[in-house]
């Protein structure tokens, strides 16, 4: 380790790895650090991704997809299924990925363009001048060092502290933080390349339960509820999860316990400051409706990686220069996808067990051929007049807007 | 004060991004909460995927 380099990336996931990487490719002297002694474990993931997303940044391979994905169900609180099968209308599904595998090429990646990594290292405050992030004191192994760099990413997930540090709110508020809880189980029988989707306020409030499948007879089973809605005994997470494993997987044998949380609040108000840009999910930018999060952060991690080339090569790191990153995302696929899917999330949320079996039984009867975000809301509003209701004239402007 | 029930906390970090103090921290598989910062709000209990976390009077 030096003590000073062109950028220190704090967290080694998606998004710092991705970072990492792409400045260390083009010449800059990188820092990525760790807090935790193996990057990608423990696991805070149910591991889907859409192929072509993931297609834009890596090769698939073999070691660490677990599964290809071709079709989805959507179970209705009445227990109708649906099936969504977006193969028949030529477009791909997605992958399901081992994450602690995927994590760890990721940051092998960035260490073979060039970037220093270190591990069980924590950044445990910025070094701040006249309000500009000059770098960060990293705790290792009993000792804090200074180092210094010209930009700072800040890249430490959903706990999003080092932003904070630097005067950033990153406070998600209680009802827009999904809390989860998953296994990993085995020894049922699931269909290998189908992913499963439970709705309804008995079996996950304000959420959703997911099966992925990992492979023949595995499978990622796991819930998010909204986090105003558990919190106590019986009613959290977990409990949702013991209840529905119960059910639909009496002969399963869970191998590995997750928990975790994802944020589905609106994207922060400002992703940079002087010296500093914050990506992937400490930037708040997992999707609201979905809790995906995987290719927003390595999309927000290359971006903000040239946008650090970019300003160190004109040298201006200021706030002014590094927005050209919050304007790039904001101005992305990404970016629209996250404001369109907030607006859709805050209907989700509101929805009755009813609501919920009328649109899905509502939807089935749609063409999937024309299956798109627009012709599916129109067909639920104009099918569903109470959920129309539910959105107002200005949720449907705005719904309508962000489409 | 907010008490960490180690036996069950899986230090997934969720409750640290819901509280509004900043008070709590994962020192890699270790929640951390500073005293002196921490309000006893009780946002962070009801945030806990696994209740891992209770207000202690
Ligand atoms: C239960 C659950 C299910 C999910 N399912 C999906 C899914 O199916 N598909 C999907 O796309 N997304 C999913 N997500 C979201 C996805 O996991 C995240 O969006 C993604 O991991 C974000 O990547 P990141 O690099 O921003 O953060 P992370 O992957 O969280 O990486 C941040 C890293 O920073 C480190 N760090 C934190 N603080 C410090 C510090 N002070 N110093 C040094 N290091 C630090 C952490 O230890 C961590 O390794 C899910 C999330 C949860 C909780
Ligand atoms: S939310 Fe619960 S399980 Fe997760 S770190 Fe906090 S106390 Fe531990
Ligand atoms: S009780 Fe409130 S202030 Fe204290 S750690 Fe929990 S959320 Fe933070």
């Amino acid at each position: 380790m030096k003590s000073t380099y062109d950028m220190l990336v704090i967290g080694a996931g998606p998004a710092g790895a991705f970072a990492a990487k792409t400045a260390a490719e083009k010449g800059l002297s990188v820092l990525m650090v760790e807090k935790r002694p193996a990057p990608g474990a423990p696991v805070r993931c149910a591991e889907g991704v859409g192929k072509e997303l993931l297609r834009e940044f890596m090769k698939p391979d073999e070691r660490w997809v677990a599964a290809e994905i071709e079709r989805a169900h959507l179970i209705a609180p009445d227990g109708f299924r649906m099936e969504m099968n977006p193969e028949k209308a030529g477009s791909e599904v997605g992958y399901v990925l081992h994450r602690k595998v995927f994590d760890r090429e990721l940051v092998w990646q960035a260490a073979a363009a060039g970037s220093d990594i270190m591990v069980k290292t924590r950044a445990c405050s910025p070094v701040m001048e006249n309000g500009v992030v000059k770098g960060a004191l990293l705790e290792y192994n009993g000792t804090v060092t200074e180092v210094r760099a010209g930009v700072t990413i800040a890249a430490d997930g959903v706990e999003s502290k080092f932003a904070r540090w630097c005067g950033v709110n990153t406070t998600v508020p209680l009802r827009e933080m999904e809390t989860c809880a998953q296994y990993l189980m085995t020894g049922s029988d699931i269909d290998p390349h189908a992913t499963e989707f439970f709705a309804g306020n008995d079996v996950a409030p304000g959420g959703y339960v997911w099966i992925f499948p990992k492979g023949e007879k595995t499978a990622n089973v796991g819930i998010g509820i909204g986090g105003d809605r558990g919190g106590k005994p019986g009613i959290r997470p977990i409990d949702y999860l013991n209840r529905f494993v119960k059910q639909h997987f009496p002969n399963g044998k869970t191998i590995e316990l997750i928990a975790g949380g994802v944020s589905i609040c609106k994207p922060l108000e400002s992703t940079v400051a002087d010296g500093l840009m914050i990506v992937g999910d400490a930037a708040r930018v997992s999707d609201p409706l979905t809790g995906g999060g995987i290719y927003n952060a390595l999309y927000t991690g290359k971006t903000a990686g040239e946008v650090a080339v970019d300003s160190l090569a004109k040298g201006d790191v200021s706030r002014k220069a590094l927005m050209k990153y919050d304007e790039t995302w904001r101005a992305s696929y990404m970016g629209k996808a996250l404001e369109r899917n907030y607006q859709i999330k805050e209907v989700f949320v509101k929805l009755t067990d009813d609501d919920l079996n009328s649109i899905i039984h509502s939807v089935a009867k749609m063409n999937m051929s024309e299956f798109n975000t627009l012709s599916l809301i129109k067909n639920i509003i104009t099918a569903n007049p109470k959920v129309a209701m539910k959105l107002g004239k200005a949720g449907l402007k705005s719904l309508i807007d962000s489409i | 004060m907010i008490s960490v029930r180690r036996d069950i906390c899986a230090y997934c970090g969720c409750c640290i991004s819901v509280c509004p103090e900043g008070a709590l921290e994962l020192i890699d598989a270790y929640l951390d909460v500073d005293a002196n910062t921490c309000i006893t709000c009780g946002i962070c209990v009801r945030a806990c995927p696994l209740g891992a976390l209770e207000v202690k009077k």
